[in-house]
């Protein structure tokens, strides 16, 4: 399984879960956990999902989610692989 | 599984702190281009590094994407020239040419510095070693991307002060070459004691003759993360100050690991080892002299900042040696004048100075480095000025450098900007008074005593 952490920021909206959940769905990434808040308007979302199955390399995963957030929603979206946060917290 | 908070903390790192992998360096040999044909030689040279480096940028590019980190320079290290140009270069201009050629490979693989334009010349130098420091001003003038370094002492062999005196006149040679660019050339100029042989920051970087035919060397830094991190820490005690300190080390450090690891398995090149220095950029916030200030001094440069330098410099050794297994000799602070806004502010404030700077170079990282001072300064004041820092290093057998900037037609009060990561430096007042008596002795200063220790 390679896994990948998507985090999403900004101020808070109609559809933000929708506009990326469907993105991930049309590409087979497949949600593994969601995590949601709102800090005082602020919109704040991590999800851990699975690109194994996904057609698309991981750098145009990466790229189109950055765009959806730019110009579609309205929002910051990052998807980076696993790995870093595992090594930079765990021993 | 990995949390929120977790996720959140390393992405402010690299948003906020700036925190960057600053460098990707790969070391290639160039032993086996050797020829006595000059020509040939340059077209070896430039087949050999473009044909191992041609991929080097683009793979850093998609780790830097995928992992959301940035990479902020990819550079090449080669085997000191002196040792390649050696049977095919007759003159100091014959070396040029192969700068020349550097320059060009280096240009054609898109990466931003080239180091290696090196002499080893502790005991010794032999007539290409002589040649190529010689034909230092020339090359670094007429090359944008090479660097040069020169290692004229080590805890074995001692120091040479022939080298020493010759480097004195080499830097203010360079700097009137580049008299029109601010004295640019004496930026890409290192003087060492003790170098590594697989320094990946520049300008300090060859590739030593010990080393594997090609290697990668990982630099990374984040002096911003770790002046966070002791802002939670302000007034506790000294454990949990060094605490904090090789906790944030530890984690940065395990970026690098990350990156190396990658780097080296998608370009499919060992790894060699990972630097984690506090080496600090012009940008607000990326300063190793603001962590000594969050420490509890005003400015660097106060009563107690050797100490406080110390303890940085060992409690990140100690976070990064943790982290990973390759650790290099390097890793600690850098504390560059020019490159740090912290520093600039303590040298305008008239707290920082260069003897103090000597001071704290015995316990860092590397030495006096990107310090302009003023273009008369004369030769034999420069080499006294190496010669002290190069014994600084031999008797406490670590690395020390000299990197200083004789900036032509600017004196005490002038400012020079450099541009970029370089930044800009206030000129800083060098002692008058004279030690020609001293450094123009030939020969050189031996070996100190704990040397013998076969």
């Amino acid at each position: 399984m390679q896994r990948a952490i998507i985090t999403v920021v900004g101020k808070d909206t109609i559809g933000i879960i929708a506009g990326v959940c469907t993105y991930l769905a049309q590409n087979r990434i497949n949600i593994l956990d969601i995590s949601q808040t709102i800090v005082q308007g602020y919109f704040n979302m991590m999800m851990i999902v699975d690109v194994t199955t996904t057609q698309k390399s991981f750098g145009e995963i990466s790229e189109e989610l950055a765009v959806l957030g730019k110009e579609q929603i309205g929002v910051q979206i990052k998807c980076q692989k696993e790995e870093i946060f595992d090594l930079m917290h765990r021993i | 599984m990995i949390n929120f908070s977790e996720v959140r903390q390393t992405n402010e790192m690299i948003e906020k702190e700036n925190l960057d992998v600053r460098t990707i360096t790969m070391g290639i040999s160039l032993l086996d281009c050797i020829d006595s044909d000059l020509t040939v030689l340059g077209q070896k040279v430039y087949d050999k590094i473009h044909k191992s480096a041609y991929d080097l940028v683009r793979v850093g590019e998609e780790i830097s994407r995928d992992y959301g980190i940035p990479i902020v320079n990819k550079r090449i290290s080669v085997t000191p020239i002196a040792l390649i140009g050696g049977s095919a270069c007759r003159c100091p201009e014959d070396f040029a040419q192969i700068a020349r050629v550097l320059d060009r490979a280096a240009h054609d693989v898109g990466v931003n510095f080239l180091g290696g334009y090196s002499a080893l010349v502790s005991k010794g130098m032999t007539e290409s070693d002589r040649m190529l420091i010689r034909s230092i001003p020339q090359a670094l003038s007429e090359t944008e991307l090479v660097c040069s370094s020169v290692n004229v002492g080590s805890t074995k062999a001692g120091i040479d002060m022939d080298a020493v005196r010759l480097m004195g006149s080499i830097i203010k040679e360079t700097a009137e070459r580049t008299a029109d660019r601010g004295s640019i050339g004496c930026a890409k100029l290192v003087v060492f004691c003790n170098a590594p042989d697989d320094n990946p920051f520049m300008a300090g970087a060859f590739h030593g003759v010990t080393e594997a035919d090609r290697i990668l060397n990982i630099g990374v830094s984040g002096p911003g993360v770790v002046k966070k991190a002791l802002e939670s820490v302000r007034g506790s005690d000294f454990e949990t100050l060094c605490e904090t300190v090789k906790k944030t080390a530890f984690k940065v450090t395990r970026v690098g690991q990350l990156v190396a690891k990658e780097a080296s398995r998608r370009l499919g090149v060992p790894f060699g080892i990972i630097d984690l220095s506090l080496a600090p950029t012009p940008a607000v916030g990326d300063s190793v002299a603001d962590i000594l200030c969050e420490m509890g001094l005003e400015y660097a440069g106060a009563p107690g900042t050797t100490a406080a330098l110390a303890l940085l410099n060992d409690q990140v050794k100690k976070g990064g040696v943790m982290a990973s297994s390759y650790v290099g000799g390097l890793s600690g602070a850098f504390i560059p004048v020019s490159e740090d806004q912290g520093m600039i502010n303590a040298v305008n404030a008239g707290c920082l100075t260069l003897e103090k700077l000597e001071a704290m170079t015995s316990v860092c990282s590397v030495g006096l480095d990107m310090i302009a001072i003023p273009g008369d300064t004369k030769d034999t004041t420069i080499a006294g000025i190496i010669a002290d820092e190069m014994a600084i290093g031999m008797i406490n057998q670590k690395t020390t450098a000299v990197r200083l900037i004789p900036v032509i037609g600017k004196d005490v009060g002038d400012e020079v900007e450099f541009g970029g990561l370089l930044g800009y430096a206030p000129i800083m007042p060098v002692s008058a008074f004279g030690c020609e008596g001293f450094v123009n002795r030939k020969g050189r200063i031996p070996a100190p005593v704990h040397s013998f220790k076969n």
